[in-house]
């Protein structure tokens, strides 16, 4: 359930982006601030654990098919929720840029779906009240269950409101949220599992591990303050969000008005990135005179392909096919150019 | 679980792949870093309906595989096997919008299809982008430019970490799960039971492993701070470099450069 670049607008993107770097600042500076020395290795070495951990795979019964372990909620409990999500954060960019799991630019999407929601939500509000005070078998497994379930929950509406918003996807709202949400409570719930058992295995072998985090109480007035700022941000986020989506789709029944009167897209409104750059277009556009932009004006609908009339069509595909003739010239001369550099 | 093993191995195929020594692999790798991050907002900020217009894109890659060196044949097919997500939820385009857009003598080609399309290629461009900046830069070079760049250095000193302690810790669980494979006869042993304690037990050699490390480096006078051996230092033509394919891109972006080379040439045979 990685976002990927293709998927999303630089509007979504860039308003995750902003959150993550937000919340990874915040984060550290809250690492920093609990100077636990320990802590930096710990954190580094849990990182690489959440990979060595996915190798190992694992039958789900009654499917016949098999699972991994995906981490955030064991990060979360073993190493608080600040440490945790950056954590996971880098774990999430180490897998945008070697395995082109998600992409640069849905960086932020993923972090915030896969790490803000387990470590800023589902471990404050559901593991830790389940668990803190005293831990026992059925109570890590419930805490567990419950909050990987909740978190996978979010991050699933997450990545379906961020494919919606950004508008590439033709998927309807609900027939994606249909498709998303029932799939990741059966993840939730084998994640939930899974992470309790290594979890209650750790607190039966080495208890002392886990009272770093959610057996200990002195230190937890102060923490719920902090867990508010979290929630505060991440609402102003989501209303970012929101709000952005709102604009772009001015009211709903509008939209499926024009949907169904078959004009094809809506106009892109001028507020959105979007918008600001085909207004920017429009208004430099040199060489007024080639087709483009007199079919733009003459249509009601601002679509960046506005060439329903074949021969614009004709002249996009003929440049196309040239463009991607001269490109591929380049690279070979580029290449011969530099042989003969290196023969030198 | 053979493949994922095998991409683990990839990581270390990336990590010798950048470490050639080209003009583009000497380059600072913070402008390697923002030139990266303008060519995807670019792309990505096309409409969903564009092909032609994002075709000239492919040059910023082109460029980079052939003075950097790089494999052709193994980046894509590292691309393609990212791509399943990008189909599965791209596919769903050609279906729900049929309206025509393209006509090309008697072949229609449906809004659905070209998005799809559209998908595809951006997909391919970012994720190739993303590849291409690691098989150029390598992975302490981007973290050495994030930090540079204002990233906190806690964030950073950990995503050198989990880079450092990766290989060591995928190698144990390797030999953890061939161990387990040995060991199991029609699929027994291989439930989510036996997987806890299997974990558990990884778990807990790793955080043993991470209490060695840091006496270690207690040892040896750490104070929270990596430092490069290497100070990065930015020269004019990097610089340069970097306006200039921003502006390219920005160009590119602005002009549909493929639509206006077609009508010239139509122009021209008419």
């Amino acid at each position: 359930m990685h976002m990927a670049d293709a998927l999303i607008s630089p509007a979504v993107g860039g308003t995750l982006w902003a959150g993550a770097a937000g919340l990874i600042a915040y984060s550290s500076k809250k690492v920093k601030q609990d100077m636990d020395d320990r802590r930096i290795p710990l954190m580094g070495v849990l990182g690489a654990f959440i990979f060595a951990a996915q190798m190992i795979n694992f039958t789900i019964p009654g499917t016949g098919s098999s699972g991994h372990l995906g981490g955030g909620m064991i990060l979360a409990i073993l190493l608080g929720p600040a440490a945790a999500f950056l954590t996971l954060a880098s774990v999430l960019t180490v897998q945008a840029l070697f395995f082109a799991d998600g992409g640069l630019l849905s960086l932020g999407c993923n972090i915030f779906n896969l790490g803000f929601f387990p470590c800023f939500v589902a471990y404050p509000l559901v593991y830790k009240p389940i668990v803190q005070g005293n831990p026992s078998q059925r109570r890590i497994a419930i805490g567990a269950v419950l909050s990987a379930v909740l978190g996978l929950q979010l991050g699933a509406l997450g990545v379906v409101l961020e494919t919606f918003s950004s508008g590439i996807s033709d998927l309807p709202f609900a027939t994606f949220l249909l498709l998303m949400q029932p799939i990741h409570l059966a993840i939730g719930i084998v994640e939930g599992l899974v992470t309790a058992a290594v979890v209650v295995f750790v607190w039966k072998a080495r208890p002392e591990i886990l009272e770093g985090t959610c057996v200990s109480s002195p230190a937890k007035a102060s923490s719920l303050g902090r867990v508010l700022a979290a929630l505060i941000i991440a609402a102003a986020v989501t209303g970012g969000v929101i709000s952005w989506f709102a604009s772009t789709r001015p009211d709903g029944l509008e939209w499926s008005i024009s949907r169904s009167g078959g004009k094809g897209e809506v106009e892109p409104p001028k507020k959105t990135f979007y918008g600001w750059l085909a207004g920017l277009q429009e208004k430099t556009a040199f060489l007024p005179d080639y087709g483009f932009r007199e079919s733009k004006k003459g249509e009601s609908s601002g679509d960046a392909w506005p060439a329903v009339d074949p021969g614009t069509s004709l002249s996009g595909l003929l440049g196309g096919t040239l463009t991607l003739i001269t490109l591929v010239l380049i690279g070979v001369l580029l290449k011969r150019r530099k042989k003969h550099h290196v023969r030198h | 679980m053979s493949g994922i093993e095998s991409s683990f191995f990839d990581i270390g195929t990336m990590d010798t792949i950048s470490r050639q020594d080209t003009l583009v692999h000497r380059m600072d790798p913070r402008i390697k870093v923002l030139t990266t991050l303008v060519f995807i907002v670019c792309v990505v900020s096309f409409g969903k309906h564009d092909i032609s217009a994002l075709v000239p894109f492919l040059i910023y890659p082109l460029f980079l595989v052939v003075l950097g060196d790089l494999p052709v044949r193994y980046l894509s097919r590292k691309v393609a096997l990212a791509a399943p997500f990008a189909i599965l939820i791209g596919i769903f385009n050609p279906l729900l919008d049929q309206e025509l857009l393209l006509q090309v003598g008697p072949v229609g080609l449906s809004g659905g299809w070209v998005s799809f399309f559209s998908i595809l290629l951006r997909f391919t461009m970012t994720v190739g982008a993303a590849l291409i900046l690691i098989a150029t830069t390598g992975y302490n070079g981007v973290c050495m430019a994030l930090e540079k760049m204002g990233v906190p250095q806690v964030f950073v000193v950990q995503l050198l970490f989990l880079y450092r302690y990766l290989f060591v810790l995928v190698d144990e669980a390797s030999r953890m799960v061939r161990a387990r494979s040995l060991r199991s006869f029609e699929g027994k042993g291989m439930g989510m039971r036996v997987f806890g304690s299997m974990g558990g037990h990884l778990l807990l050699r790793t955080m043993d492993r991470a209490q060695r490390i840091h006496l270690a480096m207690l040892c040896r006078g750490f104070d929270g701070n990596i430092r490069p051996f290497h100070p990065l230092r930015v020269r004019g033509w990097e610089v340069m470099y970097l306006l200039g394919w921003s502006a390219l891109f920005v160009f590119m972006r602005f002009y549909n450069v493929p639509r206006l080379l077609g009508t010239l040439i139509q122009r021209f045979l008419s």
